[in-house]
């Protein structure tokens, strides 16, 4: 296959980027997009080119530090795939593929399409955890809990903490990444001590952040690799509503 | 330097028992002047970052991902093993200690793997309080499946994706302990050098990812939870980035490395299916629970897997292991498929696999129960190679998966250089010459949460009057330094062979010769591609950009750098240990039906080297002594 990419290229959060052309051929489709990238910047290398920077490490779907959007669409044109995951199978010979990185406030670029998405472990950081330290901890028999209400809490569970529904979102918002933390734990009889200090803390910090705010679009759950469902952040709403009620008491 | 493995007195039962009564621990009041310095944020690091920052010391952590979540330890599928006998099927501590050492094929320390078995009860309990969604039955109490080379259901998952909830408990301990202030994070930043002050691990030098800065940071004790360096293949199930450079610049200040070549080459992985390929996904062992592997009787058959009928496959592992069948470890079912694509029966258009194939798990239990146990994996599968497995058979092919070597550690977990401790993949203590499936995410999470914790008290006891230890000293300046010569020696370099290019040739130069089946000849040969390949790298690698910002191309050049050290390392240690035992198999012996022959006799010990200037190495033998178990010829018939 012979390809044309367009790729943001930007040295720094404080510089300005633009798009780039290159021409890459004799590409394979069951090539991956990233096996792509590694060709195009070995060629980079070979002439002492700065080759250009992208995050990504499992390559296998799991990790979330992949993160490009193509051609517009985060993580690129197949749904609830990630960038790793994503083949050359999925494009036709002589496109022209527009590449750049997940865009956001609360993303700053550090080089070309690497960003920084450290808010998000900030916002983990204000409640998204059940505080148990090691040792403490009860016969795990001694609590059943039922399969579905485990099979659901691991629904929400399963994010990668990727960031591609913030980059997908118009208004830039984490509301699918939060309320899947919310809902892993919420759903789950261990969190429930934590259940209203944590969605204020979260929610809260999401917002100090700069994330923007939902206006039930949808998007977000349209790209999420891991098919985390809207219905998380109605119930992390509820939630929120509900925990401000109580502490109002 | 004489090995001392410090194994505590007693009965193998009460050896931990006894330990925790004896050792020293250090005064809550005073843990707050000690500082620790956590080099990985997976399982093993980050929950030793977590627990320490829980008991009060001040926890340095640092790991090269932008979060934490990212550790290789979230992309475990299968599994984790812990003796709960929830099945009444006769588990019990002693037993997951015998498959342990016998999975192991006797090469590992008995009192470690005693007391893995014996806290690995703990760590379901803890996962489960930090809300770990595991698998549950209807009844709402937790599941079990099977795991290779065991006869008891032990292992507890989270669908296919168990060690990334594993670890999504361990980060959230680590950001709880960031927000109470205990806990300081250095993401994306890579560590390069161990600084030695007065024989002690003082602290380390790191490089900021981002900026290109080098820092110092000191603490009165170092622990290592850097991972596998499986990634030498280049082809391999590992991350991109994993890699063993920090265990190898601690080597060469010291620390001695045990076993090296023994490597672990999971059967289940997907086939390469070209040169451009980076990375080989892992196909859960799981999927033997239910999956049958085979291939075609005749060596020219061209219908579809699915056309093919019962009598004309080939379901080698039922044929040649009745007893344990397509649950043989790993090992062993490695070199079957080898063995079957060898003599020209592999599949698919390199000839380079067989099928995993579940019509008959699916006929018996349907898609729904399938889709419930392996679903993600299924759906991984149809990503990466567009082919749907309810329906027709996966391809499977052996990849480089897990280091069973790492830092020769003591039983406190501690390195030879004093005060730098090693946990879980990066350190060599309990899977012997084969890791049993299941058993890694529990090695790396009980090393951080419930041993170190314990264990490095008995040194910092020493350090409650030392005070800071400072950074602007003659130590750290040296060591600053050489990580700075050797950064600037890489772009120096200015060739045009792209270092990934070098990394693939030398992970054609292992995979032939020093992974799944060795003898000398190809190893004398490998030791020499490896130095020739090793003068190129330094000739010709093409390291465009500078030191001063992100340098993707400059960080894979270190790793590399290393890689082609560590490589005739592992060679020089497959060389020298001449019997077969576990992963490490050596033609030259072997059976007569080609099953591995160990030599107890000569070999009954764990290699550890020690580097030595001018780039050579001593060996230092650590002997096993079994008191619980005789070792057996390991048969899976
Ligand atoms: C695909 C796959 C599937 C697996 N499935 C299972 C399974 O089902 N069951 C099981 O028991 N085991 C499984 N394993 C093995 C198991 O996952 C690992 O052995 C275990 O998670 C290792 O944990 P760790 O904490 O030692 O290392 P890792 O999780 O790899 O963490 C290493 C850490 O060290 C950091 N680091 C490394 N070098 C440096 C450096 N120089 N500077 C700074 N930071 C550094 C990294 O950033 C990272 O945070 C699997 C492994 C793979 C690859
Ligand atoms: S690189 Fe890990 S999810 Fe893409």
């Amino acid at each position: 296959m012979k390809l044309t990419l367009k790729i943001w290229r930007q040295e720094n959060a404080k510089t300005k980027g633009k798009l780039v052309t290159y021409k890459l051929s004799d590409l394979s489709p069951d090539t991956s997009f990233l096996e792509m990238l590694d060709v195009l910047n070995e060629q980079l290398a070979t002439k002492g080119e700065p080759v250009v920077e992208f995050d990504h490490d499992c390559r296998e779907g799991i990790c979330g530090q992949c993160s490009l959007v193509i051609n517009g669409k985060a993580h690129g044109p197949e749904e609830h795939y990630t960038t790793c995951q994503t083949h050359l199978r999925s494009f036709n010979d002589g496109d022209t593929i527009t590449i750049e990185p997940f865009r956001a406030n609360s993303f700053p670029v550090i080089r070309d399409l690497k960003v920084d998405r450290s808010a998000m472990d900030r916002i983990i950081q204000a409640g998204g955890y059940i505080s148990s330290f090691t040792g403490m901890a009860p016969e795990a028999n001694s609590m059943p809990i039922h399969h579905d209400i485990a099979e659901s809490a691991f629904d929400s569970a399963a994010c990668i903490g990727c960031g591609a529904c913030v980059a997908t979102c118009k208004n830039s918002s984490a509301a699918l990444f939060v309320s899947a933390k919310i809902g892993h734990l919420v759903k789950l009889p261990q969190g429930q001590v934590e259940r209203n200090e944590r969605v204020l803390w979260m929610v809260n910090a999401h917002d100090d952040e700069g994330f923007g705010s939902c206006t039930n679009i949808g998007a977000c759950a349209m790209v999420c690799p891991q098919e985390v469902q809207l219905l998380d952040i109605t119930r992390m709403n509820y939630e929120y509503n509900r925990a401000v009620c109580l502490s109002a008491d | 330097m004489a090995l001392n493995a410090k194994i505590p007195e007693g009965p193998l039962k009460d050896k931990w028992q006894n330990y925790l009564a004896k050792t020293r621990i250090v005064n809550p009041a005073n843990r707050k002047k000690l500082d620790v310095i956590v080099v990985g944020g997976g399982l093993s690091g980050g929950g030793a970052a977590a627990s320490l920052a829980e008991l009060g010391y001040n926890v340095k952590v640092f790991f090269f991902q932008d979060s934490a979540r990212r550790s290789h330890s979230v992309a475990a599928q299968g599994g984790v093993n812990a003796a709960k006998n929830y099945k009444n099927d006769g588990d019990n501590v002693y037993r997951m200690f015998y498959d342990t050492i016998k999975g192991g094929d006797f090469r590992s320390r008995e009192a470690n793997v005693y007391r893995m078995a014996e806290v690995s009860t703990n760590l379901i309990d803890q996962m489960v309080a930090q809300g770990v969604p595991f698998g549950r039955e209807y009844g709402g109490y937790l599941s079990n499946r099977s795991f290779g080379g065991v006869l008891v259901s032990r292992t507890f998952y989270a669908r296919g994706q168990t060690g990334q909830q594993l670890l999504l408990a361990t980060y959230q301990a680590m950001m709880k302990q960031i927000k109470v202030g205990k806990l300081t994070q250095y993401n994306r930043h890579e560590i390069l050098d161990l600084v030695i002050v007065d024989g002690k691990a003082r602290g380390v030098i790191a490089r900021d990812l981002i900026t290109g800065k080098i820092e110092r940071h000191s603490a009165h004790a170092v622990v290592f939870g850097t991972g596998g360096f499986g990634k030498i293949f280049y082809l391999s199930t590992l991350a991109m980035n994993s890699n063993g450079s920090a265990n190898w610049r601690a080597h060469k200040k010291g620390a001695y490395f045990a076993n090296p070549s023994w490597t672990q080459i999971h059967p289940t992985a997907l086939p390469q299916s070209g040169e451009h390929q980076s990375k080989l996904t892992l196909m859960s062992e799981s999927l033997r629970n239910d999956g049958r592997i085979w291939v075609p009787k005749n060596i020219d058959e061209k219908r579809a897997p699915g056309d093919i009928p019962d009598e004309d496959r080939d379901y080698y592992l039922e044929r040649r292991y009745p007893a344990f069948g397509n649950l043989v470890p790993r090992d062993v079912a490695s070199r079957a498929a080898k063995e079957r694509m060898d003599a020209g029966y592999g599949i698919g258009p390199l000839k380079n696999a067989v099928y995993l194939d579940f019509k008959t798990a699916i006929e018996r239990l349907g898609e729904d129960t399938i889709k419930e146990r392996y679903g993600n994996l299924f759906t991984m599968y149809e990503k990466i190679t567009a082919i749907n497995a309810y329906k027709e058979p996966m391809k499977i092919s052996p990849a480089a998966h897990f280091s069973m070597g790492g830092l020769w550690v003591d039983y406190e977990l501690q390195t030879t250089i004093p005060g730098l401790f090693a946990v879980g993949e990066a350190n060599f203590a309990d899977h012997g010459a084969n890791r049993l499936g299941a058993n890694s995410l529990l090695q790396a999470s009980v090393d951080g949460n419930f041993i170190l914790p314990n264990t490095i008290s008995n040194y910092l006891a020493d350090d409650i009057r030392t005070g800071k230890i400072p950074t602007d000293t003659p130590e750290f300046d040296e060591a600053e330094k050489s990580v700075k010569d050797q950064v600037a020696k890489l772009l120096a370099i200015k060739g045009t062979m792209p270092v990934d290019q070098i990394h693939r040739r030398l992970g054609k130069i292992m995979f032939k010769e020093v992974a799944m089946s060795r003898n000398e000849k190809g190893m004398i040969w490998a030791i020499e591609e490896i130095k020739k390949l090793r003068k190129e790298f330094w000739e010709n690698a093409a390291i465009p950009g500078n030191e001063n910002g992100p340098n993707s191309e400059l960080e894979k050049a270190g790793r590399l750098a290393d890689y082609l050290e560590i490589a005739e390392l592992m060679a020089v240690d497959a060389l020298d240990r001449k019997e077969s035992c576990g992963a490490h198999f050596r033609e030259d012996y072997q059976t007569p039906e080609g099953e591995a022959m160990r030599d107890d006799e000569n070999y009954m010990y764990s290699s550890a080297w020690e580097w030595q200037q001018g780039e050579d190495w001593k060996l230092h033998k650590e002997p096993l002594e079994f008191t619980e178990v005789k070792p057996t010829v390991r048969s899976y018939k």
